[in-house]
């Protein structure tokens, strides 16, 4: 063992590396995306590791292999699993060999994601065993856990992070190479009783997962689980849970310290199976519990259960009593207020403080971002039409921020295209566009385009093509040419699968050549039937910038329309007067292509 | 054993990042513990960023109100912005270059980021117990180097003794093990630029 400082996220990748994992698959998704990189990085090449085209295909890909005895991992965000679902609920009915840990990380908050949902009651409903860490050290060691209990009874196995465990940095002790773990797969075993799902199957392994699930809450409830209780000196208690019982736990240790009445501490990290021993006990030593959970009022609903199944008389609040939020992240002051409450002790008063008014400072497109022109030349080329510019996830769903205003609806993955069709078919004399990203287009974009196709829709699909996945951090997708395990492959044409599946326009664009770009939304918008623009220009963010733009103040006539049309960050307001920044710009020309008095052109190098 | 607090703010793409991964290196190299926590994702696109770090014994990686010791402010309004983490007495340290949000420019108001240094100003004495406001285009000009205002406001910390038990041999020793050797000396003039 040595010392190491982790993210979350690291220390999770590292674990499963020394736990000898064979493959991993996953698709990328804040805050879950450091897990797959670091494996990729940090592994002596014998591990497997890919990006897929969307969860979905990371889990069956990890199925096939776990079925052949590898231990594999997959990895993904909370609403990756909505898209992995379909696979994941029938896999734990046919079950694995080698062990297989689903990592799912939840976003209280939430912080960059569409919605809170919690993965502990995903596990509960699809029946799969979950951990919970609480710190970066808890999530390392739970790893080893993970794998010999999806091994042990054939399972495969959540692991949910939040957010601010996967981004926090801890310094661990992490295995040295020697104590890593060796597994060698031995490929698959034909057996199809075991791995054809039919019903009989299901019927068959669902009782036994039922009879599972109850042996796996008995030991969850020793002592030698993860789930921990400090003992307090009152009869009250609080059950916490993650980020919220580390908050909880500094909370308790200070007011200790300061030789104050404090509560019984419980925290859960195995939320399913619910250790229903250990929490009855708990239960039993105290008069009144607070639970402080994220996301779903999953523990808190268990405890009631608890109460109710053991006639016991303990006096349970929460999320569902109103006394702890039922949405967002359970920060510092939050979790001081709620033990404080319940624990009758005095709030440190804060004074109110006098601040000046500060800048709103919302996140936006990067300067030279190619999306800004794309949106900006749609805008232009549809100026006076009634449109619906129907958007997606990504980087580009920035464009909806003024005073661009390019995005008028955002679901999910994919979903924009549906959508530009649906409000199509209550409208048709609108123009309707649907603005998907590279990534995103390969993820979840295609079956759109079939069925728009299919049914004869009457739309224009944009795809902002910046040849990588730029909102997490520039991983690889079928479009980019390379693989995660660092080979070059044939880039997978966007403009041919749209003429497979029978889109007769399909025109590439240059977002940048601005006039051009507006001339040719206009033609091709007009068009009946599905057609497409590609707008091919590089996420700004992965080239050095070209030569940056200034402002000739002689021609400059104020009028500003370069800050009201684009709202590019590099273009400012200094003493009153439109100027470039030049640390910001990265010299895409789009302000000066838009300055009516040609007053922005390439700065002259002194 | 009592735990150091510390904030580093900013705006996004500022480089908080490797000031913090110096001090928690540092602090290791002590034998302390650390933790800390950062905003990634797309709150990274030009949005208000904050980075916890806690040198010493804790659970949790973020800070409650009125409990830091330190700010480090990589812009004034973002370092104001951060005040209330300040504990009573507590040192602040910040840039004095204001960055401009697109909303300011659309709106046709440029925020004054001496307004922001005035206001610290006015705290000094009462909530901020020391305040150093580092003069950053002039040493950014000085330096030579557009890149290194991170160890410029990480060595008014170090220097000053507001990290804790971490002083700025602990972070030159980290620095020179992080660093690549030609940014040393660039570096080094950084930690030991700013006056305190």
């Amino acid at each position: 063992m040595h010392k190491e400082f982790l993210m979350g996220n690291e220390a999770i990748g590292r674990a499963c590396i020394a736990a000898g994992v064979n493959l991993v698959a996953g698709y990328p998704g804040t805050p879950s995306t450091e897990v797959l990189e670091t494996i990729a990085k940090e592994n002596d090449g014998s591990i497997y590791v890919e990006w897929s085209v969307n969860e979905k295909a990371a889990l069956e890909v990890a199925a096939g292999a776990a079925y052949s005895g590898a231990r594999t991992l997959v990895t993904m965000k909370q609403v990756g699993l909505n898209v992995a679902s379909d696979p994941l609920m029938s896999l734990e009915y046919v079950g694995v060999k080698g062990g297989m840990v689903v990592l799912v990380a939840d976003d209280p908050g939430p912080i960059s994601s569409q919605t809170e949902q919690d993965t502990r009651t995903f596990a509960e409903y699809s029946k799969v065993p979950c951990f919970d860490p609480s710190d970066a050290k808890e999530a390392y060691e739970m790893i080893f856990e993970a794998f010999e209990l999806s091994e042990k009874y054939g399972t495969p196995v959540f692991m949910r992070p939040t957010t601010r465990v996967c981004h926090s940095y801890q310094s661990i002790d992490v295995r040295d190479y020697a104590e890593y773990e060796d597994h060698r797969p031995e490929g698959f075993v034909k057996d199809s009783k075991r791995w054809v799902i039919f019903p009989k199957l299901s019927y068959a392994n669902h009782a036994k997962i039922e009879e599972r699930n109850d042996k796996l809450s008995a030991e969850f409830s020793y002592r030698s689980s993860p789930n921990t209780f400090i003992e307090g000196n009152t009869t009250y208690g609080v059950i916490s849970q993650g980020i919220s019982f580390a908050n909880a736990l500094d909370i308790v240790t200070k007011a200790r310290s300061d030789k104050k009445q404090v509560p019984s501490l419980l925290k859960i990290s195995t939320p399913f199976p619910f250790p229903d021993k250990l929490v009855s006990t708990f239960l039993n030593d105290v008069d009144e519990v607070l639970v402080i959970e994220e996301l779903d009022p999953y523990i808190e609903r268990h405890v009631l259960q608890l109460c109710g199944k053991n006639h016991i008389d303990v006096k349970i609040t929460g999320k569902l009593t109103g006394h702890v939020a039922r949405s967002g992240e359970n920060m510092p002051d939050l979790v001081q207020k709620y033990i404080s409450d319940f624990m009758g002790w005095e709030l440190p008063s804060c004074e109110k403080m006098n601040t000046p008014e500060l800048p709103v400072r919302p996140p936006v497109l990067c300067a030279g971002c190619p999306h800004r022109a794309s949106f900006y030349a749609v805008k232009k080329a549809m100026k006076g039409k009634e449109t619906i510019f129907a958007g997606d996830i990504g980087c580009y769903t920035l464009g909806n921020a003024m005073p661009l205003d390019m995005v008028d609806t955002c679901l999910c993955m994919g979903a924009g295209l549906g959508i530009a069709q649906g409000v199509g078919r209550v409208k048709p004399d609108t123009k309707c566009f649907a603005f998907v990203g590279d990534s995103t287009f390969f993820a979840s974009a295609i079956t759109g385009v079939v069925n728009a196709v299919y049914n004869q829709a009457d739309m224009t699909l944009i795809v902002l093509d910046n040849s990588t996945t730029a909102m997490t951090g520039h991983q690889p997708h079928p479009g980019t040419g390379h693989t995660m395990m660092g080979e070059f492959t044939d880039k997978i044409d966007i403009e041919s699968i749209f003429r497979g599946i029978g889109v007769e326009t399909v025109v590439r664009q240059d977002p940048f050549k601005l006039d051009e770009a507006v001339e040719v939304v206009k033609k091709v918008a007009d068009e009946p039937g599905v057609k497409a623009i590609l707008f091919e220009a590089p996420c700004a963010v992965l080239f050095k910038p070209e030569t940056p733009y200034e402002v000739d103040l002689d021609k400059c006539v104020d009028c500003k329309m370069c800050i009201r049309e684009i709202g590019c960050p590099g273009v400012v307001l200094k003493d009153g007067h439109v100027a470039i920044d030049t640390a910001l710009c990265n010299g895409c020309g789009l302000c000066s292509q838009v300055c009516p008095c040609n007053a922005i052109g390439k700065a002259v190098k002194e | 054993m009592s735990t150091t607090n510390i904030i580093l703010c900013g705006v996004g793409g500022q480089g908080t990042v490797l000031a913090s991964k110096l001090t928690a290196a540092a602090s290791m190299s002590k034998g302390l513990s650390v933790r800390s926590a950062e905003t990634i994702g797309m709150a990274q696109r030009g949005g208000s960023v904050l980075s916890y770090l806690r040198i010493g014994t804790c659970s949790s990686p973020l800070i409650g109100s009125g409990c830091a010791d330190l700010i480090i402010g990589f812009e004034p309004a973002e370092t104001v912005r951060a005040l209330s983490y300040l504990k009573q007495g507590g040192t602040v340290i910040t840039s004095d270059r204001a960055m401009m949000p697109v909303t300011a420019a659309l709106q046709g108001s440029a925020y004054e980021g001496s307004k922001m240094t005035d206001y610290l100003k006015s705290l000094e004495g009462g909530l901020i117990g020391k305040l150093v406001i580092v003069n950053t285009d002039k040493a950014l000009a000085d330096l030579g180097s557009a890149k290194v205002m991170n160890m410029v406001l990480l060595g008014a910390a170090a220097r000053g003794g507001f990290l804790g038990e971490v002083g700025i041999e602990d972070i030159k020793e980290a620095l020179v093990k992080k660093v690549k050797p030609q940014f040393h000396e660039l570096n080094f003039k950084a930690l030991e630029y700013a006056s305190i």
